[in-house]
């Protein structure tokens, strides 16, 4: 089956499964927004990493080769040209752009544990009711309605600066067939060959284009929790006067 | 090597640790482990097959790749994680400890008055279990101990990688005289540039950990002094 990844190479593999159960654990307090986006992060993004991307540049050195048999020549001219890894700058923002949400589900435990401590004092010791607050989905509302918003924009500028470092040091989606060299110890400007340049081209293209996607549902998201918060706030303040909605404001906190 | 497993542990222990704790935790797993697993593993996969060096003599290669490389960099950062997960563990056994002679004095206290029924000393024992010990006291200490400990070896790693490389950055080229080969020979580096970013990276990473722990310090002396 094509599906089936290598199982030639004996490295240990990032275990991803593990990576989206955590990361999936915050989504029974995301918007429907956000369950979205990490459907989007996990099947177009670490799936196609983990089946695809990682065998197209598996070879990317050893398929390297130069029109030179001077050692050292090979090595030289692969590191001036690839500085870093196109698949490990992917991994690092697929790592980086997932920690946010850890921000979300810190508060929910914090906020959960407070709870537990209000129903203790006030004696509702049943162990049912300290199981219901365990599962019970958190409104976001008050501060965790900021730090939902805050994990938002720190998402999307971390998208945002790995899209804008991709651009500086790889200029352009294509990848070039044939690049020229003459660092030491290469003897003169010898042809460099790049494996696989159209089918790395290709899920290039797939991955900035998803990731585009990715800032695009988080802009939503942040839209849409502003406007909810607007459209609430404007709606208290229609039928009550200034005390009461202060004092709604004071019970979220 | 299982971090799966080494993280089931450092969490079962973190119950008694602060939040600060807990955040150190958070941020050794994602930025240092994870780091280390997807990325740093495959970039040092190659290091000694591909290290090329400008010579057929047998043997040369061997012995200059031995004087440049005495320990890897991806072995040296699993023994640096190792090593400061283990002060935690320092904390866990106290609480064992501490558990077991309060579980002794319940069972000979219920003992003495004879009137708890079987199901009551259970769920005592349950509670004394489940329970959060406060950090206070000796468990205070224990505490403020596994910290340093854990300052001292993360420092150590750092700079021990530091001499050993000397600095963060990783050369393109080196030069090597040893027996057997037959002359000043070149020897080149493969991915220099993708190590030296994963070096500082991970330094990086190892930085903000020995931060957390200093404030982590500063704030249980604050605590226990405004007691």
């Amino acid at each position: 089956a094509p599906l089936i990844p290598p199982t030639t190479n004996p490295e240990p593999k990032m275990n991803w499964a593990s990576f989206y159960a955590v990361i999936s654990g915050v989504n029974r307090h995301s918007t429907g927004i956000g369950r979205i986006w990490l459907s989007v992060l996990f099947i177009f993004r670490i799936l196609v990493l983990v089946v695809a991307a990682e065998s197209v540049w598996g070879d990317e050195k050893s398929g390297f080769t130069c029109n030179t048999q001077q050692p050292g020549c090979n090595s030289v001219c692969y590191d001036h040209f690839f500085p870093i890894s196109h698949i490990r700058l992917w991994a690092l923002q697929l790592i980086l752009v997932s920690t946010p949400a850890l921000l979300v589900a810190m508060h929910v435990a914090h906020r959960r544990h407070v709870d537990k401590r209000i129903y203790k004092l006030s004696g509702r010791t049943n162990p049912k009711d300290l199981e219901q607050i365990k599962t019970q989905k958190m409104k976001i509302t008050g501060a965790l309605w900021w730090t939902y918003v805050i994990s938002l924009l720190f998402r999307i500028i971390f998208e945002v600066t790995f899209m804008y470092v991709f651009y500086m040091i790889y200029p352009g989606y294509k990848m070039i067939r044939l690049v020229k060299c003459d660092s030491y110890p290469c003897p003169n400007t010898v042809d460099c060959f790049v494996s696989r340049p159209t089918e790395k081209t290709v899920f290039t293209v797939f991955m900035l284009a998803v990731s585009g996607v990715c800032i695009l549902l988080n802009i939503a998201e942040v839209v849409f929790l502003v406007g909810k918060a607007c459209g609430k706030h404007l709606h208290n303040a229609g039928d009550s006067s200034i005390g009461a909605w202060i004092q709604q404001k004071l019970r979220f906190f | 090597m299982s971090w799966p497993a080494l993280y089931a542990q450092l969490v079962r222990v973190n119950r008694h640790s602060t939040s600060l704790g807990k955040i150190w935790l958070s941020v050794l797993f994602i930025f240092q482990v994870m780091v280390l697993i997807v990325a740093a593993e495959s970039v040092w996969g190659d290091e000694q097959s591909d290290f090329t060096c400008n010579t057929l003599q047998p043997g040369c290669e061997n012995v200059c790749y031995d004087q440049f490389f005495p320990v890897s960099h991806i072995r040296l950062w699993s023994l640096q994680l190792v090593f400061v997960s283990t002060p935690t563990l320092l904390v866990s056994m106290y609480v064992a400890y501490r558990n077991r002679g309060d579980k002794r004095r319940l069972i000979q206290s219920s003992g003495r008055a004879g009137f708890l029924g079987n199901k009551g000393q259970e769920e005592e024992l349950e509670t004394l279990k489940e329970r959060k010990l406060l950090v206070t006291g000796a468990l205070w200490w224990t505490y403020i101990c596994s910290l340093v400990v854990r300052l001292l070896f993360e420092g150590g790693f750092m700079y021990a990688l530091y001499v050993v490389y000397n600095g963060f950055q990783m050369p393109r080229l080196v030069q090597c005289n040893q027996w057997p080969c037959p002359n000043l020979v070149d020897y080149f580096i493969s991915r220099p540039t993708e190590k030296a970013i994963f070096t500082v990276l991970l330094a990086t990473a190892s930085s903000i950990c020995m931060v957390l722990n200093m404030a982590e310090v500063a704030y249980l002396i604050a605590k226990a002094l405004t007691r």
